[in-house]
């Protein structure tokens, strides 16, 4: 209790002004938006923070990275599986300019976050001093909103702006950049009160009525409708809505890779995944279906192949948050503009309860197709090295699709996704719209906060693993219980498949040479094994499991395999290849 | 090419924003982020003090045009975007022209030239006259040229202006939401100047 009354909390308006630096000043408004976890480093231009935290080491825990990338991937990582907003700290200079990886990949896929940057002094801006970077301009592309505080007095109310941008409408990154004479400055505090409205700011479009009964209208007179979902619907929180509506509605459905998890993997309707290596069915019937149902999801250019071939003969209905999507890429027949959470429910009492019976069983069809020519042979091969997919099918055997799988970028990230059994929403997490190669490692562990009642299991391939590696420091100073697979290829794989298709075999700087990856797990105290044969897989996916405590799995996988389907770049979505 | 050329057209975008240092930057990049070049760019306080309003001109299809208003309404500290071609606003740009006092007194009939040119002088000085003039594009160039063969000093346009046609309401509803909801004030960085009586490490 000694240090208890420095370290007042405050819920709202104080009667009475308290005295605080700037530094305390953001530690308490961080504990009252329910920040429990910090991804951070420290350095120069943050120290008054980090002094600042030594007091607060009880309320939050603020874990201490091995680079500020690490940090950031973290804080999307326990974003991704937690809902809440992920808070990462950096200093200023090359601190923050670490950041901005994970600041992309957070804006592109709409994941919520607060950086806070330490900058130089106030009046030494723009000398060109030590360690002082532009980082406001730096991250303006980046970020969903950024700010530079001067003055000790702005901080409440900007981290309460930070917050509510960061969560509100479509999420994404906030970055605020505090100089270091704010962060010491003391200055009369009044207390914290959360921001809930910014005058300039729609976070919601409002519903039009007019526009979901004719998205209903259409959706009731569809012979063979067809849904395409997105994260949209995991961010909304709308998971219900979104079942009661594909089930009253009979519609199959199919989900980007963000979307992944949305409705369980095995639910009849869902008919698979959408994209470059998506399902065959999905991907061909879009040319098909009469009437599309894009939900949440915004059309990136691996969902649609080439433009001028997607869907001509459809019908488009797109429910999206933000209103900017909509005709961004795919042409809107009627809009639907606001939050799934809010127009699902308005959509479904408008729908007529059908079976799809016969539209369904051509995708059922189709997977059959997938099945003969590719699925059966990737998870159940009898002779030749280990495929990622077979590792993929015995894991799901041991999670039963309980797990969060963590997943880097490349072959093995498409692997996974494709065959991961997911039973629970915020199980999918990974790097969809930047592939950004590094993610999946720090990523876990951030899962791993966010969600501690659960497994966290990271699939990572052998060149994204050595993109950030260092973060074993951090599971082994945190203790945290990961599971890493690297599904070694001894290839940078889907280069080197594209080398192969389109390049006549040129494996131009494809071919990595790796450390030995078991080695380094135990040089930083973890446990882990590397496997060669298939009698070993099961065995060992048991005993990572099993194992008390952060576990890596090296599986030596088939040196050259691809991954299929695919549809080629240039190429309809309907002229996917099974080979 | 030929075929997006002849979509192509000059696009007057009206923004109203909250008036927030970086604002600017965030509103430019999403034109160079698409390669698009702004031909004429004014932004400053509307009639509320709050209140900035961008007027940007781009010459692009209004396809791509009603994209990037989109993506400009989208940033936080933004009220209002509208997008229109030139024939629904009704546009100026000034210019300032600088020309020697004698050589113009010498050799011109500078009332036939402000009368046909429809300029004023804004100053008269026994070394240097400056002349004003507002109008399009052609007009403004007009009086380069014709000023050209005198000695022309220096010259000076503004970006353009627009006022749209059918903007009814447009002040209300400025001033009602304002008046409902003031603006916040710039906090701009104090500190600057005070270098020496701060400890740094």
């Amino acid at each position: 209790m000694e240090v208890a009354n420095e370290t007042l909390t405050t819920p709202a308006i104080q009667e009475k002004a308290v005295e605080l630096t700037g530094s305390a000043a953001l530690l308490e408004a961080l504990i009252i938006e329910g920040v429990d976890t910090i991804f951070g480093y420290p350095g120069g231009a943050i120290m008054p923070i980090y002094d600042a935290l030594y007091d607060y080491k009880e309320k939050l825990n603020h874990i201490l990275v091995r680079h500020e990338q690490g940090g950031i991937h973290a804080g999307q990582g326990y974003a991704r599986t937690s809902g809440k907003v992920g808070v990462v700290f950096a200093t200023s200079g090359p601190g923050a300019t670490n950041l901005v990886t994970g600041l992309a990949d957070a804006q592109i896929d709409s994941t919520p976050l607060v950086c806070i940057t330490g900058q130089v002094f106030a009046h030494l801006l723009g000398t060109d001093a030590f360690q002082e970077t532009d980082v406001i301009n730096i991250t303006t592309p980046v970020t969903k909103w950024n700010y530079q505080v001067t003055d000790a007095t702005e901080i409440p109310e900007v981290i309460a702006k930070a917050f509510y941008i960061a969560k509100s409408g479509r999420p994404g990154p906030v970055l605020i950049d505090i100089t270091k004479n704010a962060q010491i400055q003391k200055f009369d505090y009044k207390g914290y009160v959360q921001c809930d409205h910014i005058r300039s700011y729609r976070p919601k479009p409002i519903v039009r009525q007019q526009y979901i009964q004719e998205a209903a209208a259409l959706i009731n007179q569809a012979k063979k409708p067809f849904v395409l979902f997105g994260q949209g619907v995991i961010l909304g929180s709308a998971e219900q809505e979104f079942k009661a509506f594909v089930e009253k509605s009979g519609i199959p459905s199919a989900w980007t890779i963000l979307g992944a998890g949305a409705i369980p993997t095995d639910h009849p309707l869902n008919v698979g995944m959408l994209g470059m290596h998506g399902n065959y069915g999905p991907n061909v019937l879009t040319n098909d279906c009469d009437v599309l149902i894009a939900i949440g999801m915004r059309f990136d250019d691996r969902v649609t192949g080439r433009l001028d071939k997607y869907a001509k003969q459809a019908q488009v209905i797109h429910l999206d948050i933000d209103p900017a999507e909509i005709d961004k890429n795919v042409k809107t027949t009627v809009p639907v503009w606001g939050d799934c959470k809010e127009t699902l429910p308005l959509l479904t009492a408008l729908v007529e309860k059908k079976e799809h019976t016969e539209w369904l069983k051509l995708f059922n069809e189709y997977t059959q197709k997938e099945v003969d020519a590719v699925i059966h042979e990737e998870l159940n091969p009898t002779s030749g090295e280990m495929t990622m997919g077979e590792v993929i099918k015995q894991l799901n055997e041991l999670t039963n699709g309980n797990a969060v799988i963590v997943s880097d970028v490349g072959q093995h990230q498409m692997v996974a996704c494709r065959y991961a059994k997911l039973n629970k929403t915020r199980s999918n997490v990974t790097s969809g719209g930047l592939g950004t190669m590094g993610f999946a490692l720090p990523a876990a562990i951030g899962a791993k906060f966010g969600a501690q009642e659960r497994d966290v299991i990271a699939i990572i391939g052998d060149g994204g693993f050595q993109m950030t590696l260092q973060e074993l420091g951090t599971i082994m100073q945190t203790g945290i219980n990961v599971k890493i697979i690297i599904l070694n290829n001894r290839f940078l794989g889907m280069v080197r498949q594209w080398q192969e298709l389109f390049n006549e075999r040129r494996y131009s700087f494809v071919d990595i040479q790796s450390p030995d990856f078991v080695m380094v797990a135990k040089g930083y105290g973890i446990e882990g094994k590397c496997i060669n044969e298939r009698e070993e897989l099961v065995d060992a996916l048991k005993t990572m499991m099993n194992h008390n405590g952060s576990y890596l799995l090296e599986v030596m996988v088939t040196k050259e395999n691809n991954v299929f389907p695919m549809v080629p770049q240039g190429c309809s979505v309907s002229e996917i290849r099974l080979k | 090419m030929s075929d997006q050329a002849i979509d192509k057209q000059e696009f007057n975008i009206t923004v109203y924003t909250e008036n927030q240092i970086g604002l600017l930057n965030r509103i430019a990049i999403i034109f160079t982020r698409r390669k698009i070049n702004i031909d004429s760019l004014n932004t400053s306080p509307s009639e509320i003090d709050s209140i900035h309003r961008f007027n940007i001109v781009i010459t692009e299809s209004e396809e791509v045009v009603r994209k990037v208003c989109r993506q400009i309404e989208k940033q936080v500290e933004v009220l209002k975007v509208y997008y229109h071609t030139n024939a629904d606003v009704i546009w100026q740009e000034m210019a300032l022209y600088k020309v020697s006092t004698d050589v113009i007194a010498e050799q011109v009939s500078v009332e036939r030239l402000l009368r046909e040119n429809g300029a004023r002088v804004v100053v008269l000085r026994k070394d240097y006259t400056v002349f004003e003039t507002t109008g399009h594009r052609e007009e403004t160039d007009a009086l380069i040229n014709i000023l050209q063969p005198y000695g022309l000093i220096e010259f000076v346009r503004s970006a353009r202006v627009a006022i749209i046609k059918d903007s009814d309401g447009f002040n209300s509803k400025l001033r009602e939401f304002e008046r409902l909801e003031p603006g916040e004030d710039v906090i701009e960085n104090e500190y600057l100047n005070q270098g020496q009586k701060v400890f740094t490490m």
